[in-house]
């Protein structure tokens, strides 16, 4: 998408990504006054069940990329409303069992929101720190796990920091305590390989976005033996098992089930390339004074590369790099300049946090976008510093850390 | 492919629609909540959207949420209401569709059925019956999508005012066939939905007065001020938006083709002694005519319109695939036999007179070979 030079850089791939082009060649047999159109749920004609035909061809290309069957896929408007139908489906479902859930400080705001909608309604919450490199201690979990625990929520690959969790772990231990295990993987569906057919997971969040997929369009994996049951959240015709209502939207559906195809054929050689890159980035960066990676640099998704910039105010670095598409954290909380949850989650101070940059690549970075980013960053950084006293006070040797600010 | 008279079920996206959307779908990516310029162009374009179809409706922008369909439209209103602790009693219309009357039956609330009279009519005095001191909210579709019957809108939402409870309607199908405004009804919310109106699947709007005290169903980002969270899905969002301009456009032109459509097919139908149609006496959608065949099984009649070359269904596609007679008939007291016969046909802006006629060779062909068993049968 980087076609036009007069256009920033695209480096958000983790905010969203392009439509491929082979998925709207897909998306488009399903649109238009010409193409195959219809309501799947149609039953009378021809229409309707070329419709149907469609959504479970994609159904099943979703299931390959994740090892599971198609019966255990239940489509939804995006992951934000698949995190919901978890969270809030296991938790209500499973009421009289117990009312404690567990998840990590890091997830994703549609995880977070819906366990604080649950704790609204009486249910009990712990939210576990993550180590100082984004990942979830097993043992600090299992010491977290009680009799009343009913679901346990932990994402698999970070969007900010895209730091990939042990999720077998995890799920290995909530097995042994009979725990649901639900799993965010928004941001690794198609960059990781899962196989949920050996993998202990109960519920896992897509979506088609992150995956040069349509947008307003996810799916919940629900695991059927042992089979997971949950409250549907989405009322009104009993689609989708009666898990989900709502006409299903023909042309979405087929265009993620394309992004899923797609992305089973090439993640192995695409991650080889989006790792280069990435070394690339951080190669032409490293050398510079005061930054420092954010998360796990090996347990990391191929793509991402999470950077504080010591003594630079991130809103003004993003202010500064006009000229590339980039972020300070989730797209979702971008319109608050609260430092990032995640960043403060890790044990970064304010000014880390609040100094750091998101670069996500993808499918249409090129090495040369590299090379211009490296060019531009530095020279931004090295701009912001010189105008910073607190980079000349800390360039004197002086411990910012000392020095008591007095109040205006 | 067949001739489609479908288009209560669904509608193929409108050329000009398609053509908004592809930008969308191609160069111009980014998500709206980023603030960079890729974000700040999906934000202007959702914008832009909600501007199109506050105008279509009669609305202001700010009251326009937008939802991943009419079935989210309807249950947010009826769950993200009831949560208020002042809503615990509701009154719906029986004739509803499954995604309001499923979530209604879903929230904490009590809920109160409003009966139809023999059209299919909620009248005032039977939405006075139904009402109680404690009802907070009432929800009454604009337009069936079934018999197509029109309710008459700004007078029980005048009623369900004048007893204090708040006012919802399900516009989904009369939305783009029909004039119609939010304000002007004096209604507090309305549910829309794209695919029906030649816009794409996938989006929707929840049209709602800001006073009414809600919550949002998905909890984990501020979109929508706070009633809908999760990332916008823009290109459905402009088709959506597009699709209302060109419905507010295209109306007059619109009403009067499938009108004159239904018209004919009508009076050529009633041709039948065995056929009998439905909320006849009452303001019907333009495009739609529900009919029953005496004597006949609905099911066979779609098997044998559709090796003819129709696709035609017999009521909701929701609740199609169902054999039991549509909860909407048996509420208008249509005896069961007759109900079980039904046949919907909804017509849209590229159907034509030679295809209304094909219909009706069609229909001849079917009554005619079984008028004739019958009679055979009759002669032994």
């Amino acid at each position: 998408m980087n076609d036009k030079t007069d256009r920033p850089i695209y480096l958000d791939y983790s905010a969203t990504t392009p439509i491929d082009k082979r998925v709207v060649a897909e998306m488009l047999k399903y649109m238009g006054p010409e193409s195959t159109f219809g309501n799947p749920a149609s039953r009378s004609h021809s229409y309707g069940w070329t419709a149907e035909a469609a959504t479970e061809q994609a159904r099943q290309h979703i299931a390959d990329l994740v090892g599971a069957d198609t019966r255990e896929i239940i489509f939804t408007s995006g992951a934000t409303e698949s995190d919901n139908l978890a969270i809030k489906g296991v938790a209500h479902f499973n009421k009289k069992r117990g009312q404690h859930i567990i998840t990590c400080k890091t997830e994703h705001k549609a995880v977070l929101d819906s366990c604080r909608q649950l704790e609204r309604e009486g249910y009990e919450v712990t939210y576990l720190d993550p180590e100082t490199n984004g990942l979830v201690d097993l043992d600090k979990l299992k010491a977290a796990m009680r009799d009343d625990t009913t679901l346990v929520s932990i994402m698999h690959v970070n969007n900010e920091i895209g730091v990939i969790q042990d999720i077998e772990a995890i799920g290995n231990a909530c097995r042994e305590r009979k725990i649901i295990f639900h799993v965010d993987a928004a941001q690794s569906a198609g960059k990781v390989p899962i196989d949920l057919s050996v993998l202990p997971v109960d519920l896992m969040s897509f979506s088609a976005h992150k995956i040069y997929g349509p947008k307003g369009m996810g799916a919940l994996y629900v695991q059927r033996k042992p089979r997971v049951r949950l409250e549907a959240q989405m009322h009104g015709g009993g689609h989708e098992r009666g898990m989900r209502s709502g006409t299903l939207a023909t042309h979405q559906i087929v265009g993620m089930g394309e992004a899923f195809r797609i992305a089973k054929e090439e993640m192995a050689t695409e991650n080889e390339r989006l790792i280069t890159l990435r070394n690339q980035l951080w190669d032409g960066l490293k050398d510079m004074e005061e930054v420092y990676i954010n998360g796990d640099f090996e347990q990391r998704v191929a793509g991402n590369l999470n950077i504080s910039f010591n003594f630079v105010e991130g809103e003004s670095l993003l202010m500064a790099l006009k000229d590339l598409a980039i972020s300070s954290g989730s797209a979702c909380t971008s319109a608050s300049l609260e430092p990032s949850y995640v960043l403060r989650a890790l044990g970064r101070n304010d000014e880390l946090a609040h100094s750091s940059i998101r670069f996500s690549m993808g499918r249409y970075t090129t090495s040369k976008d590299i090379e211009i980013t490296i060019k531009h960053v530095r020279s931004a950084v090295e701009k912001l510093r010189d105008l910073s006293p607190l980079w000349d006070m800390f360039k004197d040797g002086i411990d910012l850390e000392s020095i008591e600010w007095a109040a205006h | 492919m067949a001739v489609y008279f479908d288009h209560n079920a669904t509608t193929p996206l409108h050329e000009k629609v398609l053509e908004a959307m592809l930008p969308y779908m191609g160069s111009v990516c980014g998500n709206p909540s980023s603030l960079h310029r890729f974000g700040r162009l999906q934000r202007q374009a959702v914008e832009q959207a909600r501007e199109q179809v506050a105008v279509l409706m009669g609305a202001r922008t700010s009251q326009v949420i937008f939802t991943s369909g009419g079935t989210e439209a309807n249950n947010l209103i009826l769950k993200g209401l009831s949560t208020d602790p002042d809503v615990q009693r509701i009154a719906v219309s029986v004739i509803e569709h499954m995604s309001l009357l499923e979530p209604a039956a879903a929230t904490t609330c009590d809920v109160d059925y409003i009966a139809v009279n023999e059209q299919g009519l909620v009248t005032p005095e039977l939405l006075k019956q139904a009402i109680q001191k404690d009802t907070a909210l009432v929800s009454v579709m604009a337009a069936n999508n079934e018999t197509g019957a029109i309710q008459d809108i700004e007078k029980l939402a005048e009623t369900a005012r004048e007893t204090g409870a708040w006012f919802h309607s399900d516009a989904s199908q009369i939305a783009g066939k029909q004039a119609f405004s939010f304000e002007q009804t004096g209604m507090h919310a309305m549910t829309l939905s794209s695919h029906k109106l030649y816009g794409p699947m996938g989006a929707g709007a929840l049209i709602i007065d800001q006073q009414l005290p809600m919550h949002s169903l998905l909890q984990g980002g501020s979109q929508e001020k706070s009633l809908r969270a999760g990332t916008e899905n823009v290109p459905a969002i402009v088709g959506f938006g597009m699709a209302a301009e060109l419905a507010a456009q295209e109306l007059v032109e619109r009403v009067d083709h499938v009108s004159v459509l239904r018209d004919v097919l009508e009076k050529e139908l009633m041709k039948f002694d065995v056929v009998k149609v439905f909320s006849q006496q009452v303001k019907r959608l333009p495009n739609t005519l529900q009919f029953g065949v005496q004597g006949f099984d609905g099911e066979t009649l779609l098997m044998e319109l559709d090796r003819r070359g129709f696709a035609v269904s017999s009521g909701s596609a929701c609740t199609s695939g169902k054999t039991e007679p549509s909860h909407v008939l048996k509420a208008m007291a249509v005896p069961n036999e007759l109900a079980v016969s039904a046949i919907r046909i909804s017509l849209g802006r590229a159907n034509t007179m030679a295809e209304v006629e094909r219909f009706i060779e069609a229909m001849q062909q079917i009554l005619g070979i079984k008028s004739s068993v019958v009679m055979q049968a009759a002669s032994l």
